[in-house]
């Protein structure tokens, strides 16, 4: 309870902040994986964060919603810390989406059972209000008719949108998207990126770990480097594309975008 | 795949004669080469020389309805040591005035087993249906309410009991693997140990040596006076074992399911209980159908152990059958008869497995 509280206190500090990150590190083993991570993010931000492979940003947006555990430092969503309480952590997840590079669908229910899992089950809605939710968020990715399906039964963009569709059937505060496009083909790529793209203009808030640079710059008020476990630097699309101040960063850039 | 259609239809070319059709099938199954060919003929000869006489002892010569003395007189099978006997085989030492119970209990038992095999009636009103068929069984079995006399369990024996040992046996076993399987595979050091300690120690020891534990050592720590059923440890020895076999079969789909179905699982809200309840275990159990109908057929199959502790399931009712002067030297008709009935249970099972398979098949 103690600790609840203090966090409610400290999170009031960044006013309208619906995440806060305070000197954040992990380890895999002796492996120092996240070192010193800073990060506020408000309510309708949204980040793109970068970086070579191996650079810790999945398991950073992981980190936020527990899939990974932090061992030092402070990591508060939407004022609630996360610690080994698994209360806490799943009233978190319940509020913060995620979408995996392969979709992760569950194979076994048709579309829309995939959808009304967690509302019936997390949410405790009635099934037949879930499905409501569910046909309304699969006609938000232009995905309905597919609803009766499998997920096997379904291209790869689409499996794609189904998952997004599956996040925002939580209503969640904050999504998050581990490389939601890096498994797909190219021609699928464009429609995952025009779903993100309107739930953007929705004001979602979003954190998004990608390498597409035209949806960064298109849709991110920030975009952040990340490079050996740290983040290197951030800053505006405009900027950070234009003036990279870092060596590192400037090299990164040169190498995907030719 | 429209490019191709019209490629196909601008010009068709059908496959050679020889290749389809009725030729093209004998050719490619029977005479594909010289080899393959002698071991047709070879085959077609051996068959010649077993069927024929097979059917003769089987059919023609064979007697139905008679009594010993005449079955010794002929050369054909004799059929009729199974309808002489068949109430000994059937029901062991059950009262014979009473044996309309076991009857009437078996015939509940595979009336609801029929009706549970389709999963549109899998509902609540299934399991209320079988808790009360349970009980009316229990109260056909035992008896001593509403005016049927009460048959103690020692005269319980043949088919029922077999029945009875499996049907329990296997239910029970089932879910109780699944929950070693899981604890196999739990974060928590003590629950895990306590598993694997439970899944080795009984998989490491043979099913009789369990069954002797059960009937001769467990009794003698008992306190003294209490006594417990010689069947229900028979029966609670089955599902132990059973449960150390299927446990490791479940763990096997356990891990044959991706990371990824956890975090999803987990990235929704879903508790630990949930996730493997809505997410895992539909997922693990489907994979695992083909081992788990195995070792279930052979648990089935293993139940006929129980004679060495001195219970008369099937196969040692018609043993004793056997022992009866008159029908001396039948023995291979009853043991076919016997099979016959475990065939037909387990071709049951099998056939029933590979249906749900087809039935939860989603183009995974």
């Amino acid at each position: 309870m103690a600790t609840q509280k203090s966090a409610k206190t400290e999170s009031s500090l960044a006013k309208d902040a619906i995440i806060e990150i305070l000197e954040m590190h992990k380890w895999f083993g002796d492996f120092h994986v996240l070192q010193d991570i800073n990060l506020t993010v408000k309510k309708q931000e949204r980040i793109v964060i970068c970086g070579p492979s191996g650079s810790g940003k999945s398991t950073l947006i992981r980190c936020i919603n527990r899939l990974e555990e932090h061992q030092r430092g402070k990591i508060i969503v939407d004022g609630i810390e996360l610690t080994n309480d698994l209360k806490n952590i799943e009233k978190i997840r319940a509020e913060v989406g995620m979408v995996f590079q392969h979709f992760n669908l569950f194979p076994h229910l048709t579309i829309v059972e995939n959808l009304t899992l967690g509302p019936i089950w997390v949410r405790k809605v009635p099934k037949k209000e879930a499905e409501e939710i569910a046909m309304h968020n699969l006609e938000r990715v232009h995905i309905a008719e597919q609803a009766q399906k499998y997920p096997g039964q379904l291209s790869g963009g689409q499996q794609q949108r189904v998952a997004i569709a599956r996040s925002l059937c939580m209503s969640p505060k904050v999504m998050l998207f581990d490389e939601p496009t890096s498994a797909l083909d190219p021609e699928m790529i464009k429609e995952v990126l025009d779903a993100m793209i309107e739930l953007a203009q929705e004001g979602m808030t979003m954190i998004v770990v990608s390498h597409e640079m035209g949806f960064a710059k298109s849709v991110a008020h920030r975009v952040l480097f990340m490079d050996y476990g740290q983040i290197v630097e951030g800053n505006t699309p405009e900027e950070f594309f234009e003036n990279p101040k870092h060596e590192r960063t400037k090299l990164f850039l040169s190498q995907i975008l030719h | 795949m429209e490019t191709t259609n019209q490629i196909n239809k601008t010009k068709v070319i059908k496959p050679p004669v020889t290749q389809v059709g009725v030729i093209g099938w004998i050719r490619t199954n029977f005479f594909k080469g010289w080899f393959n060919s002698l071991l047709t003929i070879i085959t077609i000869y051996f068959l010649w020389i077993i069927v024929p006489p097979l059917i003769r002892w089987v059919f023609i010569d064979s007697l139905w309805v008679s009594t010993g003395a005449e079955c010794h007189q002929t050369d054909g099978a004799c059929w009729s040591i199974i309808p002489a006997n068949i109430r000994f085989i059937i029901f062991g030492f059950f009262p014979y005035d009473q044996q309309w119970r076991p009857l009437l209990a078996m015939v509940l038992l595979i009336g609801l087993l029929f009706y549970s095999r389709n999963r549109n009636h899998w509902k609540k009103s299934l399991l209320y249906a079988w808790l009360i068929g349970l009980f009316v069984m229990g109260l056909l079995m035992k008896g001593g309410l509403f005016g049927l006399s009460s048959v103690e369990s020692t005269q319980w024996g043949g088919l029922p009991l077999t029945l009875m040992l499996s049907v329990f046996g296997l239910t029970a076993a089932y879910p109780l693997g699944v929950v070693m399987a899981l604890g196999r595979r739990s974060k928590m050091p003590i629950v895990k140990t306590l598993c694997i300690l439970y899944i080795e120690l009984i998989r490491g020891v043979p099913l009789i040596s369990l069954l002797f534990m059960s009937s001769v050592v467990f009794p003698l720590f008992l306190p003294e006076g209490v006594t417990i059923n010689n069947i229900l440890r028979a029966q609670v020895a089955i599902i132990l074992f059973t449960a150390a076999y299927i446990a490791e079969v479940v763990r096997g789909g356990l891990q044959a399911i991706p990371r990824g179905q956890y975090e999803a699982a987990d990235s929704i809200g879903l508790s630990y209980y949930l996730t493997m309840r809505l997410v895992i275990l539909p997922q693990a159990l489907k994979i695992v159908i083909p081992p788990s109908v195995q070792q279930l057929i052979s648990a089935f199959k293993d139940t006929s152990l129980v004679v060495i502790i001195a219970l008369f399931d099937v196969l040692r009712t018609t043993q004793t059958v056997l022992s009866d002067p008159k029908w001396m030297g039948f023995s291979a008709e009853a043991y076919i008869f016997v099979a016959l009935i475990y065939f037909l249970c387990c071709f049951f099972m099998s056939n029933y497995s590979r249906r749900l398979e087809r039935e939860l098949e989603t183009g995974l």
